[in-house]
């Protein structure tokens, strides 16, 4: 473990599925800094397993929530509150597009794919932040995780990459809204990392290998160097940083070539 | 000590939720065991996770992972990549 005390603090995540899970690599890096954390889990076919892999976890509270419904996010915050009182951290670890659109032609996209992938993927934020705000009366951090694919193209990709463009876009207008209050707002962009949800890209191996390949590094970021950044962003340690998109990503993004 | 069968089949057990006896080798991923195409994701991690070691690392490309339709083709693919039978 690393030395960052987050004791004391409370924290929600939002994204874990199993153990390939971003959100679970960060959720697992907080907690082991002392962080008392609400983990979400989507619904039932998740709920299981998340109950298994949190059963050793000290402080560790397991609810439900579908971020595509208002009122669960309400459900969630009341949760917090509740159990808490107070919140400190929260992490937003959540995308979701057909499979069928992470593949080929980004012109096919349909509007209720669209819809529903920004809507998931980026628009969530909003309503988690408007409720977590209000439970933040000493400050706190919110942390999203978005990928490169919003500013450059990344075939296949498709309109994940619109989705975290809007994501991206809100980050800062977000951390612009509730700076006064102490409220930082920050995304991490990961390199290429092998989950649930980034296996349904077609190619992505190829992808990760061309970024291991390119990258300054000359290799692939893990998670637990993912997890470690948001430990920093949860932290004091970041105290300076907010509406900021910070690449974790063994340098990749410099490259042209 | 155990048999690439047999740590395929406790993997799809975990996963899927189904019962031990379903899987055979003849059984279907979709057909016969009812995975959707984000269980057949879940199968892939789980078994790159449980097959691959430091000198053989086991990574299921798109391709491979579609031709893996049943429980057999999991196996097959797994032994022709250097994993055996303990």
């Amino acid at each position: 473990m690393y030395v960052v005390d987050l004791k004391g603090k409370n924290g929600i995540v939002f994204g874990v599925a199993n153990e390939h899970s971003i959100a679970w690599a960060i959720a697992k890096m907080l907690h082991g800094a002392g962080a008392r954390l609400t983990i979400t889990y989507q619904n039932e076919r998740f709920g299981e397993r998340v109950s298994q892999m949190t059963e050793s976890m000290k402080d560790v509270h397991l609810i439900e929530c579908d971020v595509s419904k208002d009122e669960s996010i309400e459900a969630a915050f009341d949760d917090v509150k509740r159990e808490y009182g107070n919140l400190d951290l929260v992490l937003h670890s959540v995308a979701y597009a057909n499979k069928d659109d992470l593949k080929g032609e980004f012109s096919k996209t349909t509007r209720s794919s669209f819809l529903m992938s920004l809507d998931i993927s980026a628009y969530s934020l909003i309503p988690i932040v408007k409720h977590a705000a209000p439970l933040m009366e000493r400050g706190g951090s919110i942390v999203t995780m978005t990928f490169q694919a919003s500013e450059r193209v990344f075939p296949g990709y498709n309109v994940m990459g619109t989705a975290k463009a809007a994501l991206e876009n809100e980050v800062r207008q977000l951390a612009s809204e509730f700076g006064w209050r102490n409220i930082r707002v920050n995304a991490i962009s990961a390199g290429p990392l092998e989950t649930l949800a980034s296996r349904g890209i077609y190619g992505f191996l190829t992808m990760r290998s061309i970024h291991a390949e390119k990258a300054p590094l000359k290799r692939n970021v893990t998670h637990e160097e993912v997890a470690k950044t948001a430990l920093f962003l949860c932290s004091d340690l970041s105290s300076g940083i907010t509406g900021s998109v910070i690449p974790v990503d063994a340098g990749y993004h410099i490259m042209a070539l | 000590m155990a048999t690439v069968f047999e740590r395929v089949r406790k993997i799809v057990v975990d996963r899927l939720g189904v019962e031990e006896s379903a899987v055979v080798p003849e059984a279907s991923f979709t057909e016969d065991l009812e995975a959707d195409s984000l269980d057949l994701v879940d199968l892939i991690l789980a078994f790159q996770d449980e097959f691959s070691t430091e000198n053989n690392p086991v990574e299921i490309s798109d391709e491979d992972a579609e031709s893996l339709v049943r429980v057999v083709d999991a196996i097959s693919y797994l032994k022709n990549h250097g994993v055996t039978d303990d």
